[in-house]
């Protein structure tokens, strides 16, 4: 394979690191974001999006690089959850007088790293992907400088991010030293009939460091405090696209280069799903703050996308997959609802500060509900559908009590979702808030229309896409 | 006639859709606006009737089979499928029968948020009848789940003082219930690779996993019934719910429970069933017993029927798992007449709540001196509660005890006291209320019923009395159903 060829895979990544460079020059000289900057930011996305989709299949770069049905549909999720964040994102800075025009940019250069993570084929390449990510939402999470909140969240999120980095790179160093390759396929051959201690020793600091970047349990105690203090617009997109890439790559990993290994790690995956369903659901209990509470929703989410990943089959990733695009309509929704409002001037972030807030803002308590209602599992919304999925997938690879345990935690944390329901629904308005921005409004309603009733015709296309998706793996 | 079902089923939307349209037209809480709205949910909800009664003069009463079928594929092996047969379509009509008299009964009752309140009724009316309409595991489980959302709304919003924990109580319970059905229903689906009910209820499924399946179905119908020892969010939801709340809560919400059995438990874990009959006897008639005693002792008016409610559903589970003819008839009768009957207690409550804000009996005493009419319409409930001959409760626990004593005397022996504790406490609930002279000035001033109570109660008034004459006009129906149920459940059980 020549090399115009194997650069012809990486079209979408090629448009966004391009892009990226272009847009930073513009900014330099502009020195301030406005509308059109922002909509070639949007525009790169969306054009990197239809490179994915159309852009030739295969693997190149010596197999670093893998272009596929599941890159391409990890890719397209990814990039237009981006492609939201930029518009939620932008004007709710202009209004709090940040102007920074790096905040378009820096979602394009993660969303390329997200996209090399989805496409990766080898342990370089997978490190190269989650650093780039990682390292836009470090400075995206600290993004709003002069508020101390915002700089201790991105601190944080940078600190225990470059340990988790230091875990995964440990774990990739010690498979290199025993399987003699980075690379997933040779991995695999290695590790066909039993992997050796050395190679199991590794995947184990692997998986540590990748449960981090999802943030499962027991490597979760970094979301809450990041999702309190980073601004809304940036919670909204790092607990969403950077999620969906780091379980495509989660899939990645073990289904092409630990297939051998598949009993051991499903063990580890069942252990860290019920933790993360029993922290995010018990945890959650005792949350005021709306974003903690969501963060600690996300992690129990997460939780049953890799209860998804534990059943060891196509079945399993294909409900994974639909269970991440579901999640990540979710919880954008959410936050964009929590962007969409203020009181005076200061953001409404607290459970109580929703109080009656259905007669305040009907159209947002509408969708908050919604995506509460969904989040909680509540047949017909996008959530059930998604628990669907992922408990089929776990009842038919025999994890019928593990799958019965989460859906008694997701009992427990229907308890958080309703109070807030509540609060919305049945107490007194707690005062006159804000005009809600109209694209934060456009976004919240558009995506809580998704929740319910699109996602019934939505899904009907969403189930053979992932099925193909997930047949690319490899798995049985 | 194909297509009848969802008309049925999504036409109470058509009223959504009207009263959000209302809404953007009209200034937010107008009082016009609320008043149209009103006549619009009224409207629908009787367009909803008009089209059931079309679809039960066409139902085909000589077969068993599932009619009006319409099915389409959906995604993942997901079909909509609806269709009805003889222990469905019933339930159907007396959800649409219900609704309009409790749009009716809300009608001065609620003060705030009257569209939204509609909204509520009109949604959870659509998915109601979409529970009994649907043909398909997961369509099933849509609609029996996503009911939990507006009750939840109608209880916390519209309900009395305690009304936050009436309604976390009632969804938490029996969510915990349903998500293990959850479980069940997704390994069946595993197992047999389908989610058609017709055809599951044609597959074998081994003696071990029939145990397991049917625990799961039975904790999320225990709940819904409910059965003793979970019946305990009965009472409270009923308490503070709203009077229409309550009537469609007791009226169609209880009777999905039963309904689960008949459809999935008998029909499709037959061997199971038939292993814990003597637990689901025993816990009703602890039922019979206890919760009558129970209701004995209540100071508060709608307490009282909301334990009269979980004794009568004790008749109604003997009925159904002593697994003969006159047992499931009893059951279906059952269920459709204490929807009538315990409904029409709970808007006699309503009525005098209305008035006077307070439901203790205590407060109450007299009430025939200024109130004939309701002395006369809350007599006749009251008779048909204890299951009078005459009057609908007779029929539906004769049968029932009938059926039981065919396959346990002893839970009929004790079944029967039921019926004796049930007279104790409803004629004594009766004449503290309504007998004696009136000695709490606050009942000096107190009307007896208008024309729009009046109206409310005839419709009822006039199925009790027609089904306790005629009970045929409902077994008419459930016959041939509940032979071909019956006839399976022996097959399957070999007895």
């Amino acid at each position: 394979m020549n090399f115009s060829t194997e650069l012809s895979l990486a079209i979408p990544e090629v448009i966004l690191a391009g892009g990226a460079l272009v847009l930073l020059v513009w900014g330099a000289f502009q020195s301030r974001a406005n509308t059109v900057f922002s909509a070639a930011a949007v525009a790169l996305l969306i054009a990197a999006g239809a490179a994915a989709i159309f852009g030739p299949m295969g693997r190149g770069f010596s197999g670093g690089l893998i272009a596929d049905q599941a890159s391409a549909f990890a890719k397209v999720a990814i990039y237009a959850a981006s492609a939201i964040a930029i518009p939620l994102g932008q004007p709710w800075f202009q209004r709090r007088g940040i102007n920074n025009f790096e905040f378009p940019i820096l979602i394009v250069i993660a969303a390329l790293g997200m996209g090399m993570m989805a496409s990766a084929g080898d342990l370089i390449s997978l490190y190269i992907g989650i650093e780039l990510q990682s390292l836009a939402l470090y400075v995206l999470a600290a993004i709003h400088r002069d508020n101390a909140k915002a700089s201790e969240a991105g601190l944080k999120y940078f600190v225990l991010g470059a340990l988790s980095s230091g875990l995964l790179l440990y774990g990739a160093s010690l498979i290199y030293g025993f399987a003699g390759s980075t690379h997933f396929t040779v991995i695999a051959q290695a590790v066909e009939g039993g992997a050796n201690v050395g190679v199991l020793f590794g995947l184990v600091f692997l998986m540590c460091g990748l449960a981090f970047k999802i943030s499962a349990a027991p490597f979760h105690m970094w979301t809450p405090d990041v999702y309190e203090g980073a601004p809304t617009p940036v919670v909204a997109f790092i607990s969403a696209a950077p999620k969906m890439a780091a379980m495509v790559l989660f899939a990645r990993v073990l289904a092409e280069g630990f297939g051998g290994a598949a009993e051991q790690w499903r063990q580890i995956l069942v252990i860290v799903a019920l933790a993360s369903v029993a922290v995010g659901a018990f945890a959650g209990l005792a949350q005021t703050n709306l974003k903690r509470l969501w963060a600690y929703s996300s992690i129990a989410n997460i939780g049953y996308a890799v209860l998804g990943l534990a059943s060891g089959d196509a079945a399993g990733v294909q409900a994974m997959l639909v269970f991440m695009v579901l999640y990540m309509v979710d919880v954008t929704g959410f936050f964009a609802c929590l962007a969409a409002l203020s009181r005076d001037g200061r953001p409404m972030e607290t459970i109580a500060d929703m109080a009656g807030l259905f007669r305040e803002r009907p159209g947002i308590a509408l969708a908050m509900s919604a995506f509460a209602l969904s989040a909680l599992g509540l047949p017909p919304f996008s959530g059930f559908w998604a628990k669907f999925y992922v408990f089929r997938a776990a009842i038919d690879a025999g994890l019928g009590i593990v799958a019965v345990i989460a859906l008694v935690g997701s009992v427990v944390a229907a308890f958080y979702y309703l109070r807030l329901i509540k609060v919305m629904w049945f107490d007194a308005p707690a005062g006159a808030t804000d005009v809600p921005p109209v694209e934060a409004r456009v976004i919240a309603l558009g995506l809580a229309l998704f929740t319910f009733p699109v996602v019934l015709v939505a899904l009907v296309f969403l189930d053979p896409l992932a099925a193909a998706a997930a047949s690319a793996f490899g798995l049985a | 006639m194909t297509g009848i079902l969802s008309l049925i089923t999504y036409a109470p939307l058509v009223g959504v859709a009207a009263i959000l349209a209302l809404r953007l037209v009209t200034p937010a809480g107008s009082p016009r606006s609320a008043e149209l709205a009103k006549w619009v949910a009224l409207v629908t909800t009787l367009v909803t009737l008009a089209l059931s009664l079309v679809m039960l003069g066409q139902f085909d009463r000589n077969t068993a089979d599932f009619q009006f079928v319409e099915d389409f594929a959906w995604f993942a092996g997901i079909h909509y499928r609806m269709g009805v047969d003889g222990i469905s379509v019933l339930f159907v009509v007396l959800t649409a029968f219900l609704m309009p008299l409790c749009i009716v009964a809300s009608w001065r009752a609620i003060d705030h948020r009257i569209e939204e309140y509609l909204i509520a009724f009109l949604a959870l009316e659509t998915l109601v009848i979409g529970v009994f309409c649907a043909l398909d595991l997961i369509l099933f489980y849509l609609f029996f789940e996503f009911g939990l959302a507006p009750m939840f709304l109608i209880i916390g919003v519209w309900g009395g003082k305690n009304r936050v924990y009436a309604a976390f109580k009632f969804f938490l319970y029996t969510l915990l219930g349903s998500v293990l059905m959850l479980a069940a229903v997704l390994s069946m689906i595993g197992i047999t690779g389908t989610s058609s009910i017709p055809e599951l209820m044609a597959y074998d499924f081994g003696w071990e996993i029939q145990i397991w399946l049917w625990l799961a179905f039975f904790a999320s119908f225990a709940v819904k019934m409910p059965m003793w020892p979970v019946h305990t969010w009965l009472p409270d939801a009923h308490v503070e719910a709203p009077t229409a709340g309550s009537v469609i809560l007791a009226g169609v919400l209880l009777k999905m429970g039963g309904y689960g059995f008949m459809r999935f438990s008998l029909p499709m874990f037959p061997d199971a069933s038939a292993f814990f009959t003597p637990m689901v006897f025993a816990l009703s008639a602890i039922a019979i017993v206890y919760t009558s005693l129970v209701a004995f002792r209540q100071t508060d008016i709608k307490k009282l029927i909301a334990y009269s409610s979980v004794a009568h559903m004790g008749f109604v589970t003997i009925g159904i798992f002593s697994g003969n003819a006159q047992g499931e008839q009893g059951a279906i009768f059952q269920m459709i007449s204490h929807g009538l009957i315990s409904g029409a207690l709970f808007l006699c409550v309503g009525v005098v709540y209305d008035r006077m804000h307070t439901r203790e009996i205590a407060f109450y005493g007299g009430l025939v001196n200024r109130m004939p009419v309701y002395a006369a319409i809350f007599l006749l409930f009251t008779m048909g509660n204890v299951g009078l001959p005459g009057t609908s409760g007779f029929v539906g626990e004769i049968l029932t005890m009938a059926g039981a004593y065919e396959a346990s005397t002893w839970t009929a022996i004790v079944a029967a006291t039921g019926v004796i504790l049930s007279a104790v406490y409803a004629l004594t609930l009766y004449r503290r209320v309504i007998f004696g002279e009136i000695t709490n000035p606050a009942l000096a001033e107190i009307k007896d019923l208008d024309w729009r109570e009046v109206a409310i109660f005839v419709p009822l008034i006039v199925g009790t009395l027609y089904l306790g004459i005629y009970p045929a006009a409902v077994f008419d129906y459930t016959q041939a159903s509940v032979d071909n149920l019956v006839a399976v459940y022996r097959a399957a059980t070999g007895r």
